[in-house]
């Protein structure tokens, strides 16, 4: 099993279409996870603290939901969730079958983060909104989004790298992109050479929304 | 103004209750400063709080001009709320907003036109003194700065009212100067009515006209400034007022040690412009007594100055007995000290 590295095997134009795939994935799924992920997260922090009875119970339900959500791994959860996923894109495999998938996996994960943001923002600036007369929706929109931002934006790059984990896992299951090359050429035809390319690539990907990740939240910090 | 009608406030039920407000009346008129004092846990904060619901009291009244805020639905209670501007002891300014944001801020939830706010923003700018820090975050600004703020954008919207949280408890002394100055100056200017909590007698003694000291969810006394601080009839109050001037004990061993045949130990009040007047030298040049200043203020309430000693008269009783009748004669206020 002792072979040299043979960058010859690499097929770049497959790796090009390849990456493509892996960022296609990467864009809808971050994009749907935030539509998701963040009203749930602003519910879960409303209804966490709400006075209303009515509204705990909502809190109770959705967080259950969530928390069984983010305990299956997400392998099974693909698998699970391929009838839904068929009944929603018409495809169950490729970059348009993982999506549902992805954001079922994640947006739930991304929802506890913004809830724990939120719940950094000061109770006193809270407060004197109220004392201003602001509605909930003005105090939402006005004052606890903006004062978050720093830590939803720090949220969201977690969630953003996450999800490069979960499209790579999805080459098990067909999923297409770097991580079914890594598999289907480095796992199963012993092309170490392709899989060291598809996961240096996967490394810089991660690097680089770090990178922007930090910048972002550094730029948005006022404290 | 605000009319409070025994009001109540409890947290929690059954055997965890706990009662911070037991009954308050109070009446605030319009244009007054009207402070409350008391220890932290005496309920003062939970009292403000009532006055504009952000704590929703168990029973009683609270009225502003004719408006029960008790009584309000949502709605009514936001727009109720435009009209009572709050300033708060950590100031609770956006920190992701500039200095010119925040006291947009208030505008900008009823829709103010643009125009119409950068006006009243500048000006709110130029009233606390900040105009040329407009475009600072609150990161970048001193406490001083940072409540100026808070004033600005709790004035921006017109109040009727003011309430302020223990609003200069996290400043330096300088610094709380400077903003019970700009308290009173827009007390003056805008003829608005402010009610104030602090644990700091120094504060009510600066701008307040009227204060009602707080103690176990009660008030245990209230009036003028300058009765409550010159006559306290309450333990906690003359502790409150003790502890602005200390040497509470050295008098104590001071009188202890006069000797009660030849001499006694008085309390002078002078309040107003009898204050700075020689009544006290001419009398005794007259009454031929002698005396010693054990201790003494000579300062001011609010606007008024006031003089309080406490004198130990010596020489013949009858000459005593004839200094302090003609004291009293003056309108000064004599009061009989006992070891």
């Amino acid at each position: 099993m002792n072979r040299e590295l043979d960058f010859s095997q690499v097929d770049w134009a497959e790796f090009g279409k390849a990456t493509n795939a892996t960022l296609q994935m990467l864009g809808y799924s971050s994009l749907f996870t935030l539509i998701l992920g963040l009203p749930i997260g602003i519910i879960l922090f409303l209804t966490a603290r709400s006075s209303s009875a009515g509204a705990r119970s909502v809190y109770a339900v959705l967080a259950f939901v969530v928390n069984l959500l983010r305990s299956v791994p997400f392998i099974i959860l693909i698998i699970a969730l391929l009838p839904f996923t068929k009944f929603i894109v018409d495809t169950q495999i490729g970059v348009r079958g993982m999506i549902p998938p992805l954001v079922i996996g994640a947006a739930p994960f991304f929802a506890r983060l913004v809830e724990t943001s939120l719940r950094e923002v000061d109770r006193g600036v809270i407060e004197a909104a109220q004392a201003m007369g602001a509605s909930t929706r003005q105090i939402v929109l006005r004052v606890i989004l903006p004062e978050a931002l720093p830590g939803l934006v720090a949220g969201f790059t977690i969630t953003v790298i996450t999800l490069i984990s979960y499209t790579a896992m999805s080459g098990l299951v067909g999923g297409g992109g770097l991580g079914q090359l890594a598999v289907s050429y480095g796992y199963n035809r012993y092309e170490t050479s392709v899989m060291l390319v598809a996961l240096v690539i996967i490394v810089i990907m991660v690097q680089i929304i770090q990178m922007v990740g930090d910048r972002l939240v550094a730029h948005f910090t006022r404290k | 103004m605000i009319t409070i009608k025994n009001l109540v406030k409890t947290y929690g039920t059954g055997a965890k209750a706990m009662t911070a407000l037991k009954g308050i009346d109070l009446e605030i008129a319009k244009g007054e400063i009207f402070g409350i004092i008391g220890h932290s846990g005496a309920g003062k904060s939970t009292l403000i709080r009532c006055i504009n619901m952000l704590e929703r009291p168990t029973s009683g009244d609270i009225l502003i001009g004719k408006t029960d805020m008790t009584r309000l639905g949502k709605g009514q209670l936001q727009q109720q709320r435009r009209r009572i501007g709050m300033i708060f002891q950590h100031f609770n300014l956006l920190s992701s907003a500039t200095v010119y944001e925040n006291i947009a801020f208030p505008l900008r939830l009823v829709r103010t036109p643009k125009a119409e706010v950068d006006r009243k923003v500048k000006e709110m700018l130029e009233l606390v003194g900040l105009t040329e820090h407009a475009k600072k975050h609150p990161a970048q600004l001193s406490g001083g700065q940072k409540q100026r703020v808070g004033i600005a954008r709790a004035l921006a919207t017109d109040p009727d009212v003011l309430l302020c949280d223990e609003a200069t408890s996290a400043l330096d002394p300088q610094t709380t100067d400077s903003i019970l100055r700009l308290l009173l100056d827009i007390n003056r200017k805008l003829g608005l009515t402010i009610v104030l909590i602090t644990h700091e007698m120094h504060v009510i003694q600066s701008i307040c006209d009227k204060v009602a000291v707080i103690q176990g969810g009660v008030i245990v006394e209230e009036g003028p400034v300058i009765d409550v601080f010159l006559k306290p009839k309450q333990p906690v109050t003359r502790d409150f007022i003790n502890r602005e001037s200390e040497n509470a004990e050295a008098l104590e061993e001071a009188i202890r040690a006069t000797d009660a045949a030849s001499s006694r130990t008085v309390k002078v009040t002078f309040i107003g412009e009898l204050t700075y007047q020689s009544i006290l030298s001419q009398t005794v040049k007259e009454t031929g007594v002698n005396f010693a200043i054990l201790q003494g203020t000579i300062s001011r309430i609010k606007e008024t100055p006031y003089g309080q000693l406490v004198v130990r008269f010596e020489g013949d009783t009858a000459d005593i007995r004839r200094t302090l009748e003609r004291l009293t004669q003056q309108r000064l206020e004599v009061e009989e000290l006992e070891a």
